[in-house]
């Protein structure tokens, strides 16, 4: 479907540009990947109230995870998270064994450490889902093998 | 119609609030304040079945001798309250219902538009004439 490539060439471009125009010192103190971050972080907060317009009201903070792992991947990259696991005090790990946004880059180790900034933008935007439904957390994402990846949501308890 | 409406944001400070110029709008400012309290008591109620717990539409909060205040919570804790005069017996629940289905497209708008940070009083024209096609009074 034509409308699926067009969010991925958007987002790759997006990363490109975000790192040709960042000045001298940035890519490696991180600034770049921050406001890829925190760009997702907006566009999660728009989203979330749109999707959750017709939607009954959470139960609790399982019950969220549940959504953004179901309804919401599957809005955003047409399929659902592959593996949600928590301890229950807080953490939840979302494994997405065919992310979208990696599904074109080869499977070898070739781009691995290249593959963050194309997961800050993800991150962001599962934050800023949160944060408008009342949580505060903090996402990290991780690859170990592409296009696999882990997303690793750590609530703040206020 | 709708005397009052007001979009309460999840800190509980209010986002938007607009009354009919003819009333003291301060009465309306307290109204809704007080509605507060009713709210969160509302969706904290676990258990007891007073509302259907899945729902956002809150139903009547309580009933003054001149006004009956409504509200409706979405799933990121924003709240919205509206007060219709009691004399007009002819506004029904669904009607009710329609309207904060109204209030709440129109707030989903406003949240997606780049140039609004969420957490800022809602200043969109779009938004206000809405609210005034809600708040016509037949007088």
């Amino acid at each position: 479907m034509a409308d699926e490539a067009l969010f991925l060439l958007l987002h790759n471009e997006m990363v490109s540009g975000v790192y040709k125009s960042a000045e001298q010192g940035e890519v490696e103190n991180g600034r770049c990947i921050t406001k890829l971050e925190n760009m997702g972080f907006r566009v999660g907060q728009g989203l979330i109230e749109r999707f959750t317009k017709d939607t009954a009201r959470f139960k609790d903070e399982l019950d969220i995870m549940k959504f953004i792992c179901k309804d919401f991947w599957t809005t955003v990259f047409k399929k659902q998270i592959d593996n949600l696991r928590t301890n229950h005090q807080g953490i939840y790990v979302l494994q997405d064994n065919k992310f979208r946004l990696l599904t074109q880059m080869s499977s070898g180790k070739q781009y691995l450490e290249h593959a963050s900034k194309y997961l800050a933008f993800t991150c962001g935007l599962i934050r800023g889902g949160l944060s408008n439904l009342g949580i505060k957390s903090i996402v990290t994402a991780e690859v170990s093998s592409m296009p696999a990846c882990k997303f690793q949501v750590m609530i703040q308890k206020l | 119609m709708a005397v009052c409406v007001a979009v309460i944001a999840k800190e509980n400070y209010p986002l938007y609030i607009r009354s009919t110029p003819m009333e003291n709008e301060l009465k309306f400012h307290y109204m809704v304040h007080t509605s507060l309290d009713v709210v969160d008591e509302k969706i904290s109620a676990m258990g007891k079945a007073l509302v259907d717990q899945r729902e956002l539409y809150l139903g009547l909060l309580y009933p003054t001798e001149d006004y009956k205040v409504y509200g409706y919570v979405t799933n990121s804790k924003v709240k919205f309250v509206m007060v219709v005069d009691s004399s007009n017996t002819a506004l029904r629940d669904n009607e009710i219902r329609s309207m904060f289905r109204k209030l709440h497209n129109s707030y989903t708008d406003v949240m997606c538009n780049p140039f609004y940070n969420p957490g800022d009083r809602i200043q969109s024209r779009a938004f206000d004439n809405m609210v005034t096609s809600m708040m016509i009074q037949v007088c």
